[in-house]
């Protein structure tokens, strides 16, 4: 009875947050100077970006935890963290490439070590999710393990070398997130992040149960063949 | 102390001594391997055909292409001869530190790339027109193979585990190496286009930083991938 | 110095193998149940089970290739927990693959494990073991010319190189002919100055027999059945194992 409760708290917090973001990024807060309207999808796609890497990083300890421990439920975790990282971080290449369209006239300007990064994040995600696939039921949690601790230490690595890549160029258009932004966009912002961060708890547990309830099966399955 | 370095180290040793011997009775990794990195640079060349001005902008990224592709090769070898003859349980019998396995491997894996860049570079500077003798260009591919095959030693280790253990490696490993061929093909560029060494050397820093990086977490972390 | 488990008189030194609540998950499936095994040193037990009752899956864990999902095992009293690297040292152990290089000569392929057992006297070693099965006159030929058989005797050679306490050999007579056979028993009969002792598992019941001082029966991942040999009465062996099998 109780996790029910939670769930349902969880699930009504999130869709709250969720209207009111809505409602702030399309209603409420005023139309950038430059940019233009197309300036609103940076409240989605920073949330976004936020997500994938916070979902990545929940992978880098999770696998850690289960080479260490080998507790099963470590591996569930990371294994959901990353089904549901490639989503987020999907979203916040697609929501990238039609802010950059306009903005800088480029689908994928090369030069942002965020989008680019955020790209090669991808990749490796994708790499994680194909080992567990390809390998057997015994070693993929191992091996996914290798892979994402490997993997996630790579992303600065891969954000600095992207910076120094094209130094030579310097990178004119900045994303308008650290300096001088205006209070209320700031506020928008800050919402925004709240209701992705909740809707990637929500789905988290959605999966993880799934996940769960998936392992349960396998077990069931050849307890009765015995 | 001292007594089980001096063992590390024969093992080491001996590991890449059977790997080196081997190859020298087949030399299926090394000519595989010059033979296609010579494909990539002359296919290249009919995909771009760069006139003289040109040549000095896709030179270094060509090469690199090259390198990285056949390296990939290479790596995918390593282990593929292991596991034919259950060689990789063989392997994890001894009693050697997991670590001085992984050293082991990778140091063959090094070699073996050092000796395919080292001709390759000669043939890739008459092909293209550039000066032939461009020592800087060795430096930085022997500099970046230390990184290259520390990652790629952990990487071929997993793919070979898989069902689609050839083009797994490619898949996991080229996402990753991202940084590594941005500072091979910055410093290749600066060494081809003739600027100041002291310049150059800023990207040989980088290099041996991800070098280092590498070789730590790999050399930790391979012991996981050799259990069954 | 070796831990005394659950207070019992003898320490696990004393056995050249003690398994405790030995469980083995293959993901989902469950390999091995809690099983539980004493060898004492000198004694030679022969392992029969179906295909799929875990006879590999025991030999692997015990020659350190795969962990335990859970349950304790020492090895010649080593935890392998602990101490798998001393283990690795301690044993020699033959599998289905011949673990051996086709490119490299007989002999460098046993100059190369032996060097990486640290085994001393190298040379020597390499010339008695070679002795021993019968392979003297192919030591310059590469293994990939070699026949199954010889090829499995030069695995025994390699197993036996750096003269280990207890040798862990499974199914060692598929491939085998009729003169590696012959090596493999006199190897296993081979009275040597410390006790050696040795778990073998096979499907050849008769051959089984013949190398065994004890007769386990393995089946649905635990040991059913261990006797000395001499208690077991040999005709009524084949009932008592279809028995317990089927």
């Amino acid at each position: 009875m109780r996790s029910f409760n939670l769930n349902a708290v969880l699930w009504s917090v999130t869709t709250i947050l969720i209207m009111v973001a809505l409602y702030l990024v399309f209603a409420w807060v005023p139309t950038e100077a430059t940019m233009g309207i197309v300036q609103r999808i940076f409240y989605f796609h920073v949330p976004s970006a936020w997500v994938a890497f916070l979902s990545f990083f929940v992978v880098f300890v999770s696998s850690i935890l289960y080479l260490a421990k080998r507790n099963i439920k470590w591996d569930t975790l990371a294994y959901c963290s990353a089904e549901i990282g490639v989503v987020f971080t999907s979203l916040a290449l697609i929501s990238g490439a039609i802010w950059a369209k306009p903005t800088w006239l480029s689908w994928f300007p090369w030069e942002d070590p965020r989008l680019t990064t955020t790209l090669v994040l991808w990749l490796i995600y994708v790499g994680y999710l194909l080992v567990r696939n390809y390998s057997t039921t015994y070693q993929a949690p191992r091996f996914a393990a290798v892979i994402g601790i490997a993997g996630f230490l790579d992303v600065p690595i891969i954000y600095l070398s992207v910076i120094w890549w094209r130094s030579a160029h310097p990178i004119v258009f900045r994303p308008s997130s650290d300096a001088g932004i205006a209070p209320s966009m700031l506020l928008t912002l800050m919402v925004s992040l709240v209701a992705f961060t909740m809707l990637y708890v929500v789905l988290m547990r959605l999966v993880l149960s799934i996940r769960r309830a998936e392992l349960e099966v396998e077990e069931l399955k050849t307890r009765i063949q015995d | 102390m001292l007594e089980k370095m001096k063992n590390f180290t024969q093992d080491v040793v001996t590991l890449l001594w059977k790997d080196l011997l081997a190859e020298f009775r087949t030399k299926e990794i090394t000519i595989s391997i010059l033979v296609f990195a010579l494909l990539t640079i002359v296919i290249f060349n009919f995909a771009f055909t760069p006139d003289p001005a040109r040549v000095g902008l896709i030179a270094p990224g060509v090469l690199w292409v090259a390198f990285s592709f056949s390296g990939v090769l290479g790596l995918n070898r390593t282990f593929v001869i292991e596991k034919e003859r259950g060689g990789l349980q063989g392997l994890v019998l001894c009693p050697v530190e997991r670590e001085a396995l992984f050293l082991g491997k990778a140091a063959g894996t090094f070699i073996f790339m050092c000796i395919m860049e080292m001709i390759i570079l000669p043939v890739f500077s008459i092909l293209l027109n550039l000066p032939v003798f461009m020592p800087g260009l060795l430096a930085i591919a022997f500099l970046s193979n230390i990184g290259f095959v520390a990652m790629g030693t952990l990487f071929s280790a997993i793919a070979v585990n898989t069902r689609a253990r050839d083009f797994m490696l490619p898949l996991l490993f080229f996402p990753a190496i991202i940084p590594l061929l941005v500072f091979a093909v910055k410093g290749s560029s600066m060494v081809i286009s003739g600027e100041p060494w002291s310049d150059v050397m800023g990207w040989l820093w980088k290099i041996a930083a991800f070098d280092v990086v590498y070789l730590v977490v790999s050399t930790l972390v391979f012991e996981f991938v050799l259990e069954e | 110095m070796a831990l005394n488990p659950d207070g019992d008189r003898r320490s696990p030194l004393d056995y050249a193998v003690k398994v405790e609540g030995l469980t083995k998950f293959y993901g989902p499936l469950r390999v091995l149940r809690g099983l539980n095994l004493e060898l004492k040193r000198g004694e030679f037990l022969v392992i029969f089970g179906a295909n799929g009752s875990g006879k590999s899956t025991l030999t692997r864990i015990l020659s350190t290739l795969s962990r335990p999902s859970s349950g304790r095992v020492f090895v010649e009293g080593l935890d392998l927990e602990k101490q798998a690297q001393q283990i690795r040292q301690r044993i020699g152990v033959l599998l289905h693959n011949s673990l051996l290089y086709n490119e490299l000569s007989v002999y460098e392929n046993l100059k190369f494990y032996g060097r990486m057992f640290h085994v001393p006297d190298l040379q020597e070693r390499i010339k008695e073991t070679v002795a021993q099965v019968g392979m003297e006159s192919r030591l310059r030929q590469r293994v990939g010319t070699l026949s199954h058989g010889m090829q499995k005797r030069v695995s025994i050679a390699r197993a036996l190189l750096h003269d280990p306490g207890l040798l862990l050999f499974d199914e060692p007579e598929t491939g085998l002919d009729f003169d590696a056979l012959r090596a493999l028993m006199g190897i296993i009969r081979e009275p040597s100055g410390r006790k050696r002792s040795a778990i073998i598992t096979t499907h050849n019941i008769e051959q089984g027999f013949e190398w065994a001082s004890h007769i386990a029966i393995l089946d649905k991942g635990q040991i059913q059945f261990m006797k000395d040999k001499k208690e077991i009465d040999a005709s009524s062996f084949l009932n008592t194992y279809q028995s317990v099998v089927c």
